[in-house]
């Protein structure tokens, strides 16, 4: 089978000159959550954009399911749901009305039956009636899920689905990503918030200038790119580090309360049984210490940085 | 062919129309017989008859045409701009639908509307005047036409316009005049030579005098140019639209 989703050299230039994607190459696997992250203006739209519709590539090959979006639109637009990341509503249409329209209008002959299911599951039902304009922004955020949902899309984009949402409907929205998943539909989701990505995602791309950095299992990402951090209590406070110490990755931290030793879990060895032995030897006793993994934030930003 | 797309445009567009009901029909119903009171009654019953047609009667096509053109050229504005301006636009663009069904459903749901006003009217001075419709096919046929052309038009202003001013300035600074002078309240033939042949200039001349011809079998030109000229402007239209959706004018970056 062909992947879902298949970018070949994607370049888009906009009128003024300004050059939103620089040759984006990426494949998203059927059946995957795959998190796209960025900063503001890295082209996270822009790309989505390009793959909907909305948008004109200047250059460069975009395949859906193996068709072309361009010569083939009918094809990869009705296997693609999209979630913007505005709340772009027709005030006065009934959510109801809305959602019917969303499938009428990509191709799908009608079936309320879907439609109910679908708005149930974002618990809009006792709201089908209601004029969009008199609800509130998550629930408008919730039509507009369910209008991406109404025609059954294979292919689903969340574009900063979470921006100024409420935990429930955090929590709602993912639980309805999930069990898309599960019916084999492929979500790509851009998001600020990392931890959203590090809890879903099975995969990770990080775009910055218009540019792919990386792309990798999540796992993989956080093993590869993280560090592990050791912290140490200390008993008594130091002045400064001590000279065995000083060669080594360590920092006081908290006026000298503790000390904090940064190390690869990559490598043969951590060196931590050494450290401990060097603080013995120096004298310097402690009463606790734990450590902590990076995390994708930290990573991500680690990233961006490396590449500006 | 998407003809669910089709339907799921055109039917909103038409449940626009009746979420605005007064707006949509009410309001050029009225203010159509309210010219049609001033200028038919009122005026016109101190006028004789034009070319052997009661005055009351003569008006009748021209006062159709205004409110066609003006109606599809507002609604057909307002239903492409609404929803660039509010940004639902994107799911029309993003869907599985090609220009010429986007049209279908946009410019069919605002010519729609317009032959009903029109029927509306005529149905409305029918019981004001006598009227008898010598060509009722041609009559239909210039009642499409104008319909589509403007409505298409009215597309064409919705996707240029990037603001509510330029929305309405069309209509205002050239519409009304146009049709104003184009006939709709005399006969051309009435005008002096240079204002006659100035007339020749403007559009809506062919277009109220083809409508009147299919009534009355009374003409300034002849309606083999009325129907030339009006099918014209239409396939211009087309063509605008074409490159518009081609281009992605002002629809996509």
């Amino acid at each position: 089978m062909p992947d879902i989703l298949t970018i070949r050299d994607l370049h888009k230039t906009y009128p003024g000159g300004f050059e939103a994607l620089k040759g984006v190459d990426l494949d998203i696997d059927r059946g995957e959550i795959f998190a796209l992250l960025g900063p503001n203006g890295a082209g996270k739209t822009t790309l989505i954009s390009i793959v909907c519709g909305i948008a004109n590539a200047t250059s460069g090959s975009i395949r859906v399911d193996d068709f072309d979006i361009v010569d083939d639109f009918r094809e990869t637009r009705s296997r693609i749901g999209l979630v913007p990341q505005e709340l772009p509503v027709d005030a006065f249409e009934t959510v109801w009305d809305t959602a019917t329209f969303s499938r009428g209008l990509f191709g799908r002959d009608s079936s309320p039956q879907h439609i109910e299911k679908v708005l149930k599951s974002l618990s809009l039902w006792d709201k089908k009636d209601s004029r969009i304009i008199d609800l509130s922004g998550g629930m408008k955020r919730r039509v507009l899920i369910a209008k991406a949902l109404a025609h059954e899309p294979e292919l689903l984009f969340l574009d900063e689905p979470t921006a100024g949402v409420d935990v429930e409907l955090r929590q709602d929205m993912w639980d309805v990503v999930r069990e898309l998943r599960e019916n084999g539909v492929t979500i790509v989701l851009t998001t600020h918030y990392i931890e959203e990505a590090e809890q879903m995602a099975d995969r990770v791309g990080v775009i910055n200038n218009g540019e792919i950095i990386v792309v990798e299992d999540k796992t993989r990402l956080m093993q590869e790119l993280g560090r592990k951090q050791l912290f140490i209590q200390l008993q008594q406070p130091l002045d400064a580090l001590p000279e065995p110490l000083s060669d080594l990755p360590v920092e006081l931290l908290h006026d000298g309360h503790e000390l904090c030793y940064t190390y690869d879990t990559r490598s043969e060895s951590t060196g931590i049984t050494a450290l401990l032995r060097t603080l013995q030897e120096s004298g310097i006793h402690f009463n606790d210490l734990h450590t902590s993994q990076s995390s994708l934030e930290d990573i991500f930003v680690d990233l961006v940085r490396r590449t500006e | 062919m998407n003809v669910n797309g089709i339907k799921a445009i055109y039917g909103y567009e038409m449940a626009r129309m009746r979420r605005t009901l007064v707006q949509s029909i009410v309001s050029p119903v009225l203010s159509t017989s309210l010219y049609f009171i001033v200028f038919g009654a009122a005026i016109g019953s101190r006028i004789s008859e034009i070319d052997g047609i009661a005055y009351g009667a003569f008006i009748v096509p021209g006062l159709m045409m205004l409110a066609i053109l003006t109606e599809s050229l507002s609604n057909a504005s307002f239903g492409i701009y609404f929803p660039r301006f509010t940004g639902t636009i994107f799911e029309v663009l993003s869907a599985p639908v090609s220009w010429v069904e986007v049209l279908l459903g946009y410019v069919g749901a605002a010519a729609t509307k317009s032959i009903i006003i029109g029927v509306i009217i005529l149905l409305t001075a029918n019981l004001f005047v006598d009227i008898r419709i010598a060509h009722p096919l041609v009559m239909l046929l210039f009642l499409v036409m104008t319909s589509v052309s403007f409505s298409l038009f009215g597309f064409i202003l919705g996707v240029w316009a990037d603001g509510w001013e330029k929305l309405t300035i069309v209509p205002i600074l050239v519409i009304t005049p146009l049709t104003f002078l184009g006939g709709t309240f005399y006969s051309i033939s009435m005008l002096p030579p240079v204002w006659q042949t100035l007339s020749l200039f403007n559009p809506v001349v062919y277009l109220i005098s083809g409508f009147r011809w299919s009534f009355y079998e009374n003409a300034d030109v002849s309606v083999g140019i009325s129907i030339a000229i009006t099918s014209g402007f239409l396939l211009a239209c087309l063509l605008v639209v074409r490159w518009i959706f081609k281009t992605g004018y002002r629809l996509r970056s």
